[in-house]
C-alpha cells in the first residue's frame, strides 16, 4: 500500500496486527433541506453511533430491517459517503476524513458488491470490460496479455466461462450478473469486501450458489475479509463469524451467531429471532413468538435515550433518557441494553 | 471449487444473443414513410455530392437573354429573373441545405451534448450556471435569436450556421442534461466511484453511452427544423448572400413573377417541404426504434 501524508496513529488498544478495521462512533446524517435557500430543517440520522473492530480474515454480519443504516454503514466504510461524525481505522489509517484524492489509491483494497444484479452494472459495457475497468483504473497490469490473463483468472474465480466475456449484461441471469459483480470485486485484490445484501435479490437455490462462492474465495485466501450485510438472519448465520444485530442506526448486539442463536439478549434480538420460520410445522404452530408493537421510529426524531425503548417489552423508566453503551457481557459477546448487567469476560 | 458451480457446455449457459441492430431496423423501416424519409433523405446527398454532375448549367451565372423562361427541354424548371437555370439552383441549393442542416445540428449537438453532461452530473453550481444561461436563450423564440445573431454576425453561411447552432443548443442541453440526471442514478454509476474511478472518466464512458440516445432522435429532427429555419432566413434575405444558390432566397426571389412564373417559388418550397418532411419521418423512427419500451418486442 502507498503511504500518505498526515496519517494519524491508531488507538493503542487496537495495535494489534489482526485489527484490520476499527469503527468508532461512526455517524452518518443527511440533511433534510427546504426551500429555495437549502435551508438544512433536519436531519436524518441514518448511522448514530455504530462502533466494532473487525480482525483480518473475519466475516461480519450485519443485520437489521429496512432503514436501520447497514447499508449506509457500508457505504461510509467503502467512502461512497463521508461521515458525519467518527472515525474509521483501516490498516492502522484513518479513512473516514481523507480527501478523494488520497483515498482513491485504497478503493481497490477496499471493494463492495451491491445488492441489485441489475442496476450495478453497465448495460453497455462487456461482462470483461466491467470485471476488468478496476485493472484499468488502477493500472495494475502492465500489459495486454497480463490483462487478459487476470481477466480470465477472476472469471474462473467466479464460475464463469471465460468466453462469455464479450457480452452484455442484458444476456447474463441474476446469478451470473451477481458473480460479474464480484470478479469486479476482486479484480483489485482487495483485502475488505463489503456485500451490501448480494443475496437478496436472488433466488433461494442462487442465494446458496453465491454464498458458497463467497465463502470458498474466503477459504482460498484467508486474508479476505467481509462485511456482510442482509436483513435475513438465516443467511447472515450461515457465513459470519460475528453477527452485529441494528435498529435505528445503532448496533444493539454483537456477538457469534452459535451465541446469538443460543443465548440472545437484548430485547430486539429476541424478537428478531423469534421472527426467523422454523422450517418444521409442529413447532412453527407451538413456538412462542415475540411480536413487537408499533412502528420503527423515524430515524428524523429518534427517541432519546435506548432508540428502541418505544418498543421494548421491557422497557424501564431511565431507558428514555441514557443512551446505553455496548457493553461485555460474556465471551466475545456484546450488547447495548441497561437491563442488562455486565458480565464476565 | 465447490459443486454448487453448475458449469453446462458455455454455450447454453447465457441468455441467446439477439441481434440488437436487426432489432432496430426491423422496428425502424416498419412504417413506409420513414423508408419513403429514407430514400428522400438518401436522394438528396447524393444530388448535394454529385450536384456539379447534376446540374448542366452554373447555377451562379447571370445569363439576362434568357430570363424567366417557362420549363422547357433545355432548362427543365425554366429561369429565374436573371436567367439562371433553376433546376441547376435547386441541385446546388441541397449542397447549401445540407451544409447548413449538418453544420448546424453537430456544432449544436456537441456543444449542447458537453455542457448538459456536466450539467446533469455535476449538479450544484455547474448545473445552475449552465442552465440558467440556457434558460436565457431559451426565452427567445429560435428564429427570432437566430434573426439577431445573423444581423450582428453578417449574412453567409458559416455565421447562419453559428447562429442557428447558438438558438438550438438549448434543447440540446436540457435533454442531455435531463437523461443524464437520471443515469447518474444508477448503482453502475455508485460502482464506478467505488472501485475509484475519477469523475471524468465516469461520465465519458458510461454515463455518456447511456444518455446519449435521445440526443441522437433530436439531431434528427431538428435536421429538418435548422433546414427550415435557413430557409426562413434566406427568405428574409439575411442568410445565405446573394448570389449563392439556396432554397429559402429561391422561393423569395421567385416571389415577385408568382402570377406569370409559379414554379420559380413552388420548386424550392416543395423542395423544403419534402426534405423537412422526410427528416421529421425519419426521426419518429428512430425514436421508436430506439424507444426502450419496445426493446425485446418484435
Amino acid at each position: 500500500m502507498t503511504s500518505l501524508p498526515n496519517v494519524a496513529q491508531a488507538p493503542a488498544a487496537t495495535g494489534s496486527d489482526e485489527t484490520i478495521l476499527e469503527v468508532q462512533d461512526l455517524k452518518m446524517y443527511f440533511p433534510i433541506t427546504r426551500g429555495l435557500l437549502k435551508r438544512r430543517v433536519g436531519d436524518i440520522k441514518a448511522v448514530d453511533g455504530v462502533s466494532f473492530k473487525l480482525r483480518k480474515g473475519e466475516t461480519l454480519g450485519l443485520v437489521g430491517e429496512s432503514g436501520c443504516g447497514k447499508t449506509t454503514v457500508g457505504r461510509c466504510l467503502c467512502r461512497l459517503y463521508k461521515p458525519t461524525a467518527g472515525q474509521i481505522w483501516f490498516n492502522g489509517k484513518e479513512i473516514s476524513s481523507l480527501p478523494e484524492k488520497e483515498f482513491r489509491p485504497l478503493r481497490s483494497d477496499i471493494s463492495i458488491i451491491f445488492q441489485d444484479p441489475y442496476g450495478s452494472l453497465d448495460p453497455r459495457q462487456t461482462a470483461g470490460s466491467i470485471v476488468g475497468e478496476p485493472l484499468r483504473i488502477h493500472k495494475l497490469v502492465k500489459s495486454k496479455a497480463e490483462y487478459n490473463e487476470r481477466l480470465e483468472s477472476l472469471f474462473a474465480k467466479v464460475g464463469l466461462a471465460s468466453n462469455l466475456m464479450p457480452r452484455y449484461p442484458h444476456e447474463f441471469s441474476g446469478g451470473q450478473r451477481q458473480r460479474i459483480g464480484i470478479a469486479r470485486a476482486l479484480a483489485g485484490d482487495p483485502s475488505l469486501i463489503i456485500c451490501d445484501e448480494p443475496v437478496s435479490a436472488l433466488d433461494v437455490s442462487i442465494q446458496a450458489q453465491i454464498i458458497n462462492l463467497l465463502m470458498d474465495l474466503r477459504e482460498g485466501q484467508s486474508e479476505l475479509t467481509y462485511i456482510f450485510i442482509a436483513h435475513d438472519l438465516s443467511v447472515v448465520k450461515h457465513i459470519s463469524d460475528r453477527i452485529a444485530v441494528m435498529y435505528l442506526g445503532r448496533i444493539l448486539e454483537i456477538t457469534t451467531p452459535e451465541e446469538l442463536y443460543a443465548n440472545p439478549i437484548h430485547p430486539y434480538t429476541r424478537a428478531l429471532l423469534s421472527a426467523v420460520c422454523v422450517p418444521d410445522p409442529d413447532i412453527e404452530a407451538s413456538r412462542a413468538r415475540i411480536v413487537l408493537e408499533g412502528e420503527v421510529p423515524s430515524p428524523v426524531n429518534p427517541p432519546a435515550g435506548c432508540s428502541f425503548h418505544t418498543r421494548c417489552p421491557d422497557a424501564m423508566p431511565a431507558c428514555r433518557t441514557t443512551v446505553p453503551t455496548l457493553k461485555q457481557v460474556g465471551n466475545d459477546h456484546e450488547v447495548a441494553c441497561l437491563a442488562v448487567t455486565p458480565g464476565g469476560g | 471449487m465447490s459443486e454448487v458451480f453448475v458449469m453446462d457446455a458455455p454455450e447454453t449457459v447465457a441468455a441467446p444473443r439477439v441481434s440488437e441492430w436487426k432489432r432496430f431496423l426491423k422496428i425502424l423501416f416498419q412504417r413506409k414513410l420513414v423508408v419513403f424519409g429514407v430514400f428522400v433523405l438518401l436522394c438528396l446527398v447524393l444530388v448535394a455530392i454529385f450536384a456539379p454532375l447534376i446540374a448542366q448549367y452554373d447555377p451562379y451565372k447571370n445569363d439576362m437573354a434568357h430570363s424567366l423562361q417557362s420549363p422547357s427541354s433545355q432548362h427543365w424548371l425554366g429561369t429565374d429573373n436573371l436567367g439562371r437555370d433553376v433546376f441547376s439552383r435547386l441541385v446546388y441549393g441541397a449542397r447549401t441545405a445540407l451544409e447548413v442542416g449538418f453544420g448546424t445540428v453537430a456544432f449544436a449537438a456537441i456543444l449542447g451534448v458537453i455542457l448538459g453532461l456536466l450539467a446533469g452530473f455535476l449538479g450544484g453550481w455547474t448545473n445552475a450556471i449552465i442552465m440558467r444561461a440556457m434558460d436565457t436563450l431559451m426565452a427567445f423564440p429560435m428564429i427570432v435569436l437566430a434573426l439577431l445573431l445573423v444581423a450582428v454576425l453578417g449574412a453567409g453561411i458559416q455565421n447562419v450556421i453559428i447562429a442557428l447552432g447558438v438558438a438550438t443548443v438549448p434543447g440540446y442541453t436540457r435533454l442531455m442534461c435531463g437523461t443524464t440526471l437520471s443515469v447518474r442514478e444508477n448503482e453502475y454509476i455508485l460502482a464506478q466511484r467505488a472501485i475509484g474511478a475519477k469523475s471524468l472518466r465516469t461520465m465519458v464512458r458510461h454515463v455518456l453511452p447511456n444518455a446519449i440516445q435521445p440526443v441522437i432522435v433530436l439531431v434528427t429532427t431538428m435536421l429538418g427544423n435548422v433546414i427550415l429555419a435557413e430557409a426562413s432566413l434566406s427568405f428574409l434575405g439575411i442568410g445565405i448572400k446573394p448570389p449563392g444558390a439556396a432554397w429559402g432566397s429561391m422561393a423569395s426571389a421567385g416571389f415577385r413573377d408568382l402570377g406569370t412564373h409559379p414554379l420559380l417559388s413552388f420548386a424550392p418550397a416543395l423542395a423544403i417541404m419534402l426534405v423537412v418532411f422526410a427528416f421529421n419521418m425519419v426521426g419518429d423512427g428512430l425514436r421508436d426504434a430506439l424507444d426502450p419500451k419496445l426493446r425485446g418486442k418484435l
